[in-house]
């Protein structure tokens, strides 16, 4: 222990301060009301989904691509992680689409963490009623 | 290349597939796939489409018609716009014979367009259906260059309201798909359907691996005609009466 080791001991008890104050930070932002916005989604049947809301916030572009290659390459369509299904349950009930505002489900999030959305160029982001669907 | 992937996909159609087991010898043993719609697709099925262009009268045009309304293609009226499936008069010049028929993408057995994508985006189901894969088409339209049938189209301009079952968009090449959301149901394709509902009964849909189908009897029984079969493709939808 010379003057090295007291150095390091003292950086590594600032780093633990820092650490401590960081976090303070970190947990008042995501309060709301807090300093930092959060998207204002208005989430229709929250809760329902086919994995619990924190692991959906965080994995659910994984599933989808999942999804999309199994019914692409081997004809899957029968699962509960199809695309249609998230539009069918999440869709606003005022505009029947889970785009077109930043409210709206898929776009509220999209828009305020600046990632593309690029689904919606080719699938259709409304609920279709039974009637036009033909696809037996 | 290809013939290593038929085999990989010839085994793990074996090993995924629902299938019934008979042995035969030590070591030798027989399986029978089941069909199960809704199920992963395998090699053992191979789609196709027998059309008999003496029912099919000139001037019909309802097997167009019904593709449009269950794709939700819009009637083709520029050069640019998609068209899924056309309508073809041939005519001998010499003798005033001619016929009409619907031409739409053969679902090649060797299909050049999968052979020429720079991406991947164009592949073979291993059902024998040729599809585009739009999350990785670029849209370089090499596919419709390389398909001896005209039966691809790039969308030029940006499309809402798209059925769900038949995402489309802009800047990707698409063509039949035989209805393939139909097809994994167990069903049949629309073309198929209206042609059938008209009364003219000239398209059969079926499974030419099957011979216990009736398009395996029929183009067993009759002579059937494979459009510029010269070119080796072995195509998945036939001709009668040309």
């Amino acid at each position: 222990m010379g003057f090295l080791g007291r150095l390091s001991g003292r950086i590594a008890a600032l780093a633990v301060l820092v650490a401590a104050f960081s976090g303070l930070l970190y947990a008042g932002a995501g309060k709301e009301g807090g300093r930092t916005p959060l998207p204002a989604v208005t989430i229709e049947n929250g809760g329902k989904c086919v994995r619990d809301t924190e692991w959906m916030r965080r994995n659910h572009m994984t599933l989808l691509m999942h999804q999309r290659d199994d019914t692409m390459y081997q004809g899957v369509r029968s699962t509960d992680e199809a695309l249609r299904n998230c539009i069918d349950c999440h869709a606003s009930s005022e505009t029947g689409s889970v785009i077109g505002s930043d409210r709206a489900f898929c776009q509220g999030c999209h828009s305020y963490a600046a990632v593309s959305l690029d689904c919606w160029d080719c699938h259709n982001p409304k609920v279709v009623s039974a009637g036009a669907e033909t696809g037996k | 290349m290809s013939g290593c992937n038929d085999s990989r996909r010839r085994f793990m159609a074996a090993v995924g597939g629902a299938f019934a087991t008979l042995t035969l010898a030590p070591g030798v043993i027989l399986m029978a796939q089941a069909y199960t719609p809704g199920g992963a697709v395998s090699g053992a099925r191979r789609w196709g489409l027998l059309i008999d262009t003496s029912k099919c009268p000139d001037g019909c045009d309802e097997c167009v018609t019904a593709c449009n309304t269950e794709n939700g293609l819009k009637t083709a009226t520029r050069p640019t716009d998609a068209q899924w499936i056309r309508k073809v008069e041939i005519k001998d010049p010499k003798t005033g014979w001619s016929r009409s028929f619907p031409v739409m993408c053969q679902h090649c057995e060797h299909p050049p367009c999968v052979d020429v994508c720079p991406t991947g985006a164009s592949f073979k189901r291993a059902d024998g259906i040729v599809l585009v894969d739009r999350h990785i088409c670029i849209g370089c339209r090499y596919c419709m260059m390389a398909c001896p049938y005209k039966a691809r189209s790039l969308v030029h301009e940006p499309i809402t309201d798209q059925k769900p079952h038949a995402p489309r968009g802009k800047g990707c090449v698409e063509s039949c798909t035989l209805c393939v959301h139909r097809v994994d149901k167990g069903g049949t394709p629309a073309c198929v359907e209206a042609c059938a509902a008209s009364g003219k009964n000239a398209m059969l849909f079926g499974d030419l691996n099957d011979p216990n189908s009736e398009i395996a009897r029929r183009v067993k029984e009759f002579p059937t005609r494979q459009i510029r079969a010269d070119l080796g493709l072995n195509t998945g939808v036939r001709y009668q009466g040309i």
